[in-house]
């Protein structure tokens, strides 16, 4: 590292002008459709309860917060609350992802459509992906079409053995996949998102153990899925959607589960977010909500292979 | 021994992997949004040379591998072994023909060399980036023709077969990439 430029940024000057363009042009298409604005805090007394998401922890008057590792529980409170449509664009943090497409400080946009669900939200994002990276075309496919059409085997139904098998004949591992998420993910991961091609990707109907904050329903065949999408552009993954769970007391199940695998597996704990269990318990209305990573979307803007080609100052020089 | 976690991989780093020791060529964090983190990494052999690609969870660790680079100074082959030494601690250390391996054409008596050592034995030589070499065979030169024109083959005093300019007879010395096996340029008579 030249100790000599490392006050300097890493991005070059034009692609921080055009950051700040894609920050006006979002701003624009979501003020022409009438979704507000919020602000959510970034320091907050709560944190995620995902289990493969890490909080960054702070000191606040001698207290523990933690960087906020998205939006969505301040927005979907805000919902709740009756704001309407709206979304965040800002901040958030995750700890230890660093990488090429991965800064641990990093910006997200999310957004929540009321009276909604995942496919008509699907859309839009298709609509936004379209109008800021000039790709006419976007495909949509269920997570079970592209396993079909990548792999072969159905997702949803094929046994943990057979996905084994499937990791085995495309990867080398240097563990043993301890269940059949982590062989989806895996295969996903760096299999098939390799291989999506050019145009815009939207894939819909997740596995049911990957819900997450989505409702599940059974699809046409009968299988439980989560309603869930995810966009994907030249293989880099962009989005993550829901048609968002409203039940509460499943709400404070998923919680307790997501907790119970944390503590299984060694990762720090934190306490979750038990006030969005409270908004659910008023009411939050139907609605879809997405998070799109910001910085990703300004690298296929500008044609950048790695993240700190658009950051300023990712956390080297930060 | 110190153990490294995949966040600490990068290039270069010496690790263990399967037994042997492998430096790290390329490392990636690839994470599905709402998945497990994984390390793509990409390391390559040292015993054999091959790269391999594998797949970590993050955080997973690998121990480090007593690996070191050293100059050396190439000293003789004995039919047997190529024997190297260390120019301050005088130390000399063998390496048979296999750990030498296709170095072996560049290698000129005196000159200096890196030789990789691993748990204090040889493990690979590599020849400095440019050697200066005579010409033990190849056509009679062609006289008027200059820099410019055609190639041929010649081979050097060590093996090699370099392409070299036409002009050029038995006798002379050159200097060489060993990179690229190319020809620089002829070199100075001393």
């Amino acid at each position: 590292m030249p100790e000599i430029s490392s006050w300097q940024p890493t991005a070059s000057l034009d692609n921080l002008r055009r950051r700040a363009a894609l920050l006006a042009d979002i701003r624009r298409f979501f003020s022409e459709r009438q979704v507000l604005e919020m602000d959510v805090p970034i320091l907050s007394r709560r944190a995620t309860s995902d289990p493969h998401i890490d909080s960054i922890t702070a000191n606040c008057s001698g207290e523990v917060a933690y960087m906020a590792t998205s939006p969505e529980f301040g927005l979907k409170r805000l919902v709740a609350a009756g704001i309407g449509d709206c979304y965040y664009l800002g901040k958030a943090f995750r700890n230890g992802e660093a990488g090429g497409r991965h800064n641990p400080e990093f910006s997200m946009l999310e957004w929540y459509r009321v009276g909604w669900d995942d496919h008509r939200l699907m859309i839009e994002v298709g609509e936004l992906l379209s109008w800021v990276l000039k790709i006419p075309k976007v495909y949509s496919y269920s997570y079970r079409a592209l396993f079909l059409q990548h792999i072969g085997v159905d997702p949803h139904r094929a046994s943990f053995e057979e996905l084994r098998a499937e990791v085995a004949r495309v990867l080398e591992l240097s563990f043993e996949p301890a269940g059949r998420d982590e062989c989806l993910d895996l295969l996903m991961s760096h299999h098939i998102e390799p291989n999506m091609g050019d145009g815009i990707t939207l894939v819909y109907d997740f596995p049911a153990t990957q819900a997450a904050l989505a409702r599940v329903e059974e699809d046409e065949l009968g299988v439980p899925v989560a309603r869930r999408f995810e966009a994907y552009v030249k293989g880099m993954e962009l989005a993550n959607g829901y048609w968002e769970l409203t039940d509460a007391p499943e709400q404070q199940r998923r919680f307790e589960a997501d907790h119970r695998y944390r503590e299984d597996n060694g990762k720090p704990v934190y306490p979750f977010e038990d006030r969005l269990v409270q908004a659910l318990e008023a009411g939050l209305p139907d609605c879809a909500g997405v998070a799109l990573g910001f910085d990703r979307l300004l690298m296929l803007a500008c044609g950048a292979g790695r993240i700190d080609e658009v950051i300023a100052f990712p956390i080297e020089r930060a | 021994m110190a153990s490294y976690s995949t966040n600490e991989f990068k290039g270069g780093l010496k690790v263990m992997l399967d037994g042997d020791p492998c430096s790290i060529v390329e490392n990636e964090f690839v994470k599905p949004g709402k998945g497990q983190a994984f390390n793509r990494v990409k390391l390559r052999n040292l015993k054999t040379g091959r790269v391999w690609e594998r797949t970590f969870r993050s955080g997973e660790s690998l121990e480090s591998a007593d690996v070191m680079d050293r100059e050396m100074e190439y000293l003789y082959n004995d039919g047997e072994f190529y024997h190297f030494m260390e120019p301050e601690s005088f130390e000399q250390h063998q390496a048979d023909v296999s750990t030498v391996g296709d170095a072996a054409k560049w290698l000129k008596e005196q000159d200096i060399c890196t030789v990789t050592l691993y748990n204090g034995s040889p493990l690979a030589v590599t020849p400095p980036n440019h050697v200066i070499l005579e010409i033990a065979e190849t056509d009679p030169g062609v006289r008027g023709d200059t820099a410019q024109g055609g190639t041929k083959p010649a081979t050097l005093v060590t093996g090699a077969v370099v392409k070299v300019p036409l002009f050029l007879e038995i006798g002379d010395s050159i200097k060489v990439d060993t990179r690229s096996a190319e020809y620089l340029g002829r070199a100075k008579e001393d």
